[in-house]
């Protein structure tokens, strides 16, 4: 084939419904395959800690049910990336399941339905620890050591688009992916056809967000990648955006460190010598992008570790006296829980809203107060119980607190809510690492199942 | 001529996650004029990141002037990776207010 069409409706897969008209649009246009990503570190490190998802099912169903219904009314592949935002194993269960359950309720004709995994086992990893192995850290991580891996609660490994190549070739119809990087899913399918690597990883970087890469601003629209052999093509399908210069160069910057470089297993894209060219109203062609093959084959690697159960609560201050003493009221507060439960084995955070609450240390204003602070207090602790006491006195002795010349002396503080909430639990990034590899799919198990009736 | 803000002359002013240890700050300038005069004043270098958000040069991981998208990008270290318990911004997506205020000298 001279070309190869691909269609991405979302960048994040059920964090928000799709669009559903640029969409239909997208698929009017008549497609070689329709392919997303539905993961990010983005969502922090909780719902790899806890194994959950932070998408609802209810959207994630939905993005699923629109891609599986146009992929068969059109009979081309459907591919996805970083199942259920974290791409754990029970993600890819998650996701073969609603793909089986809509399947079998639109009564569809039997179709094959490959998944792969991408969990690595700690005591797997362990092992190659222990036989020499370094686990590397990336943007400042050290390498990985014994006790960081058993502060982890989980870990995957970011696929290249090995695992879904493995599964184009054995006939899948749709593929479900454990995490992966999210070009990968795009460039796989143009190396299986037979594409040159440089513009196939080119075409999944400017895919990968859907209408990121397009103009003006607007989320979760359809985006249409087409690769040659020496070009990819990028068209807007929302009637009112579009695919310019600036949009799709601008692109290339989203997210990343460094706008020119983009590494995946196996390799580097290089952006560097990339032109851009408007060729019609809503279309920027891109040419010289290249691909440098790496000398060693590492894999990236995402781990998350609980901390402990976690609860939140929240108090105001209008006081300009009190703002101007928030620091002491906190201390107070703290000092109170310190009492309870001595200095250790518990975390306790105060975050000043109008004062420094988003930006913390990088701030420049934090020495100009507002008129009035909302802080919210988190009480980490082993239990759920000492977390909500840990966090009940943080938060309720700030009323207490004894400032020498405070004017009200009823009560320091606001109360929205006169109790503490429970919330998910406190996670951390353990894992942000790379891990060499003798072969590209060994962390990668693929598996072919059939859905439909 | 007097001095622009840097919101009045940048198409996007914004800031991101790169990853779960960055964060990374991209203006963007609708025309390539705009762009060369704001790189010409010399208002957003290494050194003036430093100084607007008071930080020690070794948290600047990279530090990039984008002529394909018109472009000044520079990348922070994060303090503790992002959704760490006590971080507030878990996407990195609000931390670039200060630069909307940055003075641009008039040429």
């Amino acid at each position: 084939m001279r070309s190869l069409r691909i269609i991405c409706p979302n960048g994040h897969l059920g964090f928000a419904p799709i669009r559903v008209e640029s969409f239909r649009l997208g698929v009017a246009a008549r497609p070689d395959y329709i392919a997303a990503d539905s993961g990010s570190d983005d969502v922090g490190p909780v719902p790899l800690g806890t194994d959950t998802s932070t998408s609802p099912l209810s959207w994630q169903t939905h993005d699923l049910e629109h891609m599986l219904l146009a992929s068969r009314e059109l009979g081309v592949p459907m591919i996805i990336g970083s199942s259920g935002d974290t791409g754990s194993n029970s993600r890819v269960d998650l996701y073969v399941k609603i793909i089986k359950d809509l399947a079998a309720k639109h009564r569809m004709p039997q179709l094959k339905l490959g998944y792969f995994y991408s969990e690595v086992d700690k005591e797997d990893l362990r092992r190659r620890m222990r036989a020499g192995e370094t686990v590397a850290g990336l943007e400042g991580y050290a390498a990985l050591s014994e006790s960081e891996l058993d502060a982890t609660a989980r870990i995957v490994a970011m696929a290249g688009v090995h695992p879904f190549i493995e599964l184009l070739k054995q006939g899948a119809d749709v593929i479900i992916g454990g995490r992966s990087s999210d070009s990968c899913v795009f460039a796989a399918p143009a190396i299986h056809h037979g594409f040159p690597a440089a513009q196939a990883y080119y075409l999944g970087k400017v895919l990968e967000c859907a209408s990121f890469c397009a103009e003006p601003y607007g989320g979760k629209e359809t985006v249409l990648g087409e690769v040659t052999a020496d070009a990819v093509e990028v068209t807007a399908m929302h009637p009112a955006q579009r695919c310019t210069v600036a949009s799709v160069a601008g692109h290339a910057m989203y997210e990343r460190a460094n706008p020119y470089f983009e590494q995946v297993a196996g390799g580097t894209l290089d952006m560097s010598e990339c032109n851009y060219e408007q060729i019609a109203a809503r279309t920027t062609r891109v040419s010289g992008a290249k691909f440098l093959p790496a000398a060693e084959f590492r894999v990236k690697l995402e781990g998350a570790g609980k901390i402990g159960e976690r609860y939140v609560g929240m108090v105001g201050i209008r006081d300009p006296y009190t703002i101007a003493h928030v620091d002491e009221v906190i201390a107070w507060a703290r000092d109170k829980v310190r009492e309870r439960f001595g200095d250790a084995g518990y975390d306790l955070y105060y975050t000043v809203y109008g004062r420094d609450g988003i930006m913390a240390e990088l701030e420049p204003m934090r020495d100009k107060p507002a008129h009035e602070l909302c802080i919210l207090v988190q009480g980490v602790a082993p239990t759920a119980e000492m977390a909500e006491e840990v966090c009940m006195i943080g938060t309720r002795q700030m009323f207490y607190a004894r400032l020498p010349d405070v004017k009200g002396s009823a009560g320091s503080v606001a109360f929205a809510l006169d109790e503490v909430l429970r919330a998910s639990p406190a996670c951390r990034w353990t894992l942000n690492h790379t891990l060499r590899c003798d072969d590209p799919l060994e962390l990668f198990p693929t598996h072919m199942t059939s859905a439909g009736v | 001529m007097k001095t622009q803000k840097l919101s009045a002359l940048a198409k996007t002013i914004r800031s991101k996650n790169a990853g779960v240890n960055l964060i990374t700050f991209d203006i963007i300038f609708a025309e390539r004029a705009t762009y060369e005069r704001v790189k010409r004043a010399g208002v957003l270098t290494r050194e003036t990141v430093c100084k607007l958000y008071r930080i020690p040069d070794q948290r600047i991981s990279d530090f990039v002037e984008f002529d394909p998208g018109n472009a000044i990008k520079f990348t922070l270290y994060r303090l503790r990776p992002s959704g760490s318990p006590g971080d507030s911004d878990i996407f990195g997506a609000q931390q670039y207010a200060p630069l909307l205020d940055v003075e641009v000298p008039a040429e």
